[in-house]
């Protein structure tokens, strides 16, 4: 079986897979981060997103063995180095942006990948971003919001 | 200003930090020492007969260790159903065998044929696809009134015809309801279907099966909303194993909104395949499985018809509904259509003679069972939607269509059995006008058309019975279950909580808001108080959570466990302090003695019931731990009022939301914060059903909506933010703390809105359309344009 070694949340990772293994599948069994879902098979939903090279993709749509000396990083390295909840993480508490969880990491990682790409995106800007993100629980009210407010844009949710 | 703690405050959620950190624990997540993997092989055909599924080679292939199929189930039982139905003819519903692997028959796409059982998730998969599977075609049955149809294949042989009940309800109103309507100044009938959906929880199911030879214990992990009625169905039922010998836990769960209430053969395939082969079997469901072994949701086809009178007072209300079981009857599926629909067809309406008939049909399809709202979305759906033709018919204001029908005197009791307790409908009406400013509703219409579309405006109001439910009542209507919830409030010596519900949270955030409720009652920080749910080992016997029943009737426990606890703590208050019971007082975590300045912390009399040197052994048992079983004496009764408004482009016949308002009635509210959240994410279903979701299947059978690029699941550009309010209140006269309940008021309530929206902006651009069936797709609006 070939070796795949990469760089996950700062720390270098290396496993053994077959050439079939999903990123995603290396991610929650060989590493056990278990934080990256799996809610469909067809790259739809995005509970699955991470970074790789800090880019948003979607690791059920990736081989492990593509991410070859990649830094890719999941939900679990994204709080701040105290261990604390990080500016996107807190508002989506603040806000009420979750309730199963399920979606949340992908949630969290694709909004992460959206302020970077767009520091104060709009309220419509937002729900665009996310289309490749599906919540079953919210109905994307609180993430929209969480987001806006993660982005310093308090004033655009009193608005509302 | 906003309380900040307790009952009323808006708690951030503390399951938050472990969902938003990676560090949730899902049922997937649990990998067990030594564990095997399923692979389920479906059947790709609707109906057939199996000729042979020969699995030899497929046995020698990698990593097998074992080939189950439904021969390996001739001796087990069959998957149960929860609920007996009887027909208008006094003959009990028609209850088929639903074996946990197909025998002699497959009766839907997705019916599991055979299992394999290897060493890796890959070696399963590779091998299932070896395996011969001889299948000799039948007619596929899939419209349901040509199932019923004389001389339709029948989707059981065993059975006289593909008709599950014929269900009356009230009967003895038959007569009466025929005659008001035929002698009625007006009646307003319409037709329309209440199409098929699916549940898709974020999280597919997933099930580990563990056996222990030591004690000859076999566990269950699954994604459940109630691990102990799967304990009870699959353990007395299908597997014969007593429940002293089975432990069912769900840890997190991804969603349910129904589909994670039943009793699925891939849980009691784990729990059997465990025991046999002496390892762990793990289950993880593909989204492509879920479309196909999900039970899924609604699909009823009804006619109902209004009477009026003269002055526009509705005097009888008559519906005739075709409600879709599927190929076998999933656990609740029989009461969805018929208890949970029939009772609430007065809405919040003084309708004094209603009559409702449903035909439950068995077709070659996945079987059907409650999805959020269950029954009382195809009933609001239909009553809303004639009420608002009612009112074009005769040109009258819908909303003063409504108010005049309103009940505005509680309790009332329906002809439908059921007795609200209190309401107060204008009053969710008025608040609704006021935050959906429907003044500024004529000028927004000005401004749309301006831009060449078409704007609609679609208001309704709803009610539904949550709180599920009376067991002494839901055994008479054929529950084969009690509907009680149970709660073990646990005091530790040095003062902290646990709290043992049989309720289970998958998103709504039981962890923060039952600790709200306990932390008011004894005057303490609400982190003094630690939730367990979701596993029989550690929780009493509980029913779990749907129908909006957890704060309602888990809550409910709870409140009763820690009144014992508050009881008997003031007793050992009384004797430490050596005052008399009654004049002891819990407050802000002291007890003090009325007119005297002694007070002892709580920690002190929860220490004292631990270490019982100054305590009253005589009279009281030392420890601090009570059980309560709460079985409510009705239903709760959560109503309002929803307004929306939607753009149609005359072009194209692309619907957009643009606003949308909702003012509910939840009684009392533990954590606002939490209850919008249930709202908007039901606000959000609601929208996709009228507008985006549609499960169909082509007359052979197949799913042709089986994935996430078919099967369309709003996303955040298909929705627009939410008004919700709900500031009025009338609580609940019957339980504990004046809740209602709150999940799914937002499915119900808002698929009728979003429609008569539609209507209305098609109305007003000269379309004479009375009706589209959901989804309210731009093909189906550009089509009625025309
Ligand atoms: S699991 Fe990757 S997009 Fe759904
Ligand atoms: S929080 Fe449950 S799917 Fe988004």
């Amino acid at each position: 079986m070939p070796q795949v070694s990469m760089t996950v949340n700062g720390k270098p990772a290396t496993g053994d897979v077959e050439g079939r293994t999903l990123l995603v599948q290396f991610l929650r069994d060989t590493l056990h981060l278990t934080g990256t879902h799996v809610g469909c098979d067809t790259s739809q939903c995005g509970a699955c997103l991470v970074h790789v090279d800090g880019e948003a993709i979607k690791a059920c749509s990736i081989f492990a063995l593509e991410v070859e000396g990649a830094e890719v990083t999941t939900i679990e390295g994204m709080a701040n180095a105290d261990g604390s909840l990080n500016t996107i993480q807190q508002a989506f508490q603040d806000h009420h942006g979750l309730q199963c969880g399920f979606c949340t990491p992908g949630m969290v990682m694709s909004a992460a990948a959206l302020l970077k790409e767009n520091p104060k995106p709009s309220e419509t800007e937002i729900r665009d971003y996310l289309q490749g993100n599906i919540c079953r629980c919210t109905g994307y009210h609180n993430i929209v919001k969480a987001i806006l407010a993660a982005s310093g844009q308090e004033t655009a949710i009193a608005a509302e | 200003m906003p309380k900040d703690h307790g009952i009323g405050a808006s708690t951030k959620r503390r399951e938050d930090v472990r969902f938003l950190t990676g560090d949730g624990h899902y049922t997937d997540d649990i990998n067990l020492h030594g564990q095997a993997y399923v692979h389920f092989l479906r059947s790709d055909v609707a109906h057939g007969r199996l000729v042979s599924v020969e699995t030899e080679e497929a046995a020698k292939m990698p990593g097998v260790l074992r080939i189950f199929t439904g021969k390996d189930f001739e001796a087990v039982g069959s998957i149960p159903c929860g609920w007996l139905i009887t027909s208008r003819d006094g003959q009990p519903m028609q209850e088929p065998p639903h074996p946990v692997l197909a025998q002699g028959k497959v009766r839907h796409v997705g019916d599991p044929i055979a299992a394999v059982v290897a060493e890796t998730y890959e070696q399963a998969r590779d091998a299932a696809e070896a395996i011969m599977v001889e299948i000799e075609d039948l007619p596929a049955v899939i419209d349901m009134k040509q199932a019923l149809a004389e001389g339709a294949t029948k989707v059981h042989d065993d059975l006289k015809d593909n008709l599950c009940y014929d269900w009356g309800f009230v009967e003895e109103n038959r007569e009466a309801v025929d005659k008001a309507i035929k002698e009625a100044h007006h009646v307003t009938t319409l037709e329309l279907r209440n199409q098929r959906l699916v549940a898709n929880p974020m999280e597919p199911r997933v099930a580990v099966g563990d056996y222990a030879r030591h004690n000859d214990e076999s566990t269950l992990y699954t994604t459940s909303q109630n691990p102990h009625v799967i304990r009870l169905l699959m353990g007395a039922f299908v597997l014969g194993i007593p429940e002293h010998k089975l432990r069912v836990a769900a840890p997190d769960v991804g969603g349910g909104f129904g589909s994670k209430i039943f009793h699925y053969a891939e849980e009691a395939f784990c729990t059997f395949a465990a025991k046999q082969l002496r390892r762990p079997v793990k289950w993880t469901s593909s989204r492509a499985e879920a479309f196909i072994s999900d039970a899924q949701g609604r699909d009823h086809v009804t006619k109902i018809e209004l009477a009026l009178d003269k002055d526009n007072n509705f005097t009888a209300l008559r519906t005739e509904t075709y409600a879709n079981m599927g190929a076998y009857l999933s656990t609740f599926s029989t009461s969805v259509p018929t208890w949970l629909h029939g009772t609430l067809m007065a809405g919040n309406y003084k309708t004094p003679l209603i009559y409702v008939n449903v035909k439950a049909v068995f077709t070659n399809t996945v079987p059907v069972d409650a999805y959020r709202g269950a029954g009382r979305p195809e009933a609001t759906y239909q009553l809303e939607r004639v009420i608002d033709k009612a009112a074009r018919e005769l040109g009258v204001d819908p909303l003063a269509l409504r108010r005049q029908n309103f009940v505005t005197e509680f309790p009332y009791a329906t002809p439908v059995a059921v007795e609200y307790d209190t309401g107060d409908y204008n009053a969710t009406l008025d608040k609704l006008e006021e935050i959906a400013d429907l003044k500024g509703f004529e000028a927004r219409r000005k401004e749309s058309e301006a831009k060449g579309k078409l704007r609609g405006l679609g208001v309704n109001c709803y009610i539904e019975a949550c709180g599920i439910a009376p067991s002494n009542l839901v055994g008479q209507l054929g529950a084969r279950a009690g509907l009680y919830e149970s709660a073990t409030v646990r005091v530790n010596a040095t003062g902290g909580l646990v709290v043992m519900t049989g309720s289970h949270s998958h998103g709504q955030g039981h962890e923060t808001t039952f600790p709200q409720v306990i932390a008011d009652m004894i005057g303490i920080d609400a982190n003094m108080v630690e939730i367990e749910h979701g596993d029989t080992a550690n929780t009493p016997m509980g029913m779990g959570t749907y129908g909006s029943r957890s704060i309602a009737v888990g809550g409910s426990a709870m409140v009763r466990a820690a009144e014992k606890v508050i009881a008997k703590a003031k007793k050992i208050a009384a004797h430490m302090m050596e005052a008399s019971e009654g004049d002891i007082e819990l407050k802000d975590g002291q007890f003090t003695v009325a007119g005297t300045d002694k007070s002892l912390a709580w920690g002190d009399v929860t220490l004292a019931a631990y270490v019982p040197h100054n305590y009253p052994l005589e009279e009281l048992e030392p420890g601090l731990e009570e059980t309560a079983f709460y079985d409510p004496s009705n239903f709760t009764y959560p109503a309002g009022a929803y307004a929306c408004e939607v753009e149609v482009d005359p072009e194209t016949g692309k619907v957009t939301v643009e606003r949308f308002a909702a003012a509910d009635d939840f009684g009392n509210v533990i954590n606002p914060m939490i209850v919008e959240g249930q709202v908007h994410g039901g606000i959000a279903q609601g929208v996709g059903q009228a507008l985006l979701e549609s499960c169909v299947y082509d007359e052979t059978g197949q799913l042709l909506t089986g994935t996430y690029m078919d099967y369309a699941m709003p996303r955040a550009g298909d929705l627009p933010s939410y008004v919700v309010d709900h500031s009025c209140r009338t609580p609940c006269t019957h339980n504990p703390l004046g809740v209602k309940g709150c999940g799914e008021a937002g499915a119900i309530a808002s698929p009728p809105t979003v429609v008569n929206a539609v209507i209305d902006a098609l109305q007003s651009g000269g379309h004479k359309v009375d009706h589209i069936d959901m989804p309210v797709s731009p093909a189906r609006v550009w089509q009625a344009m025309q």
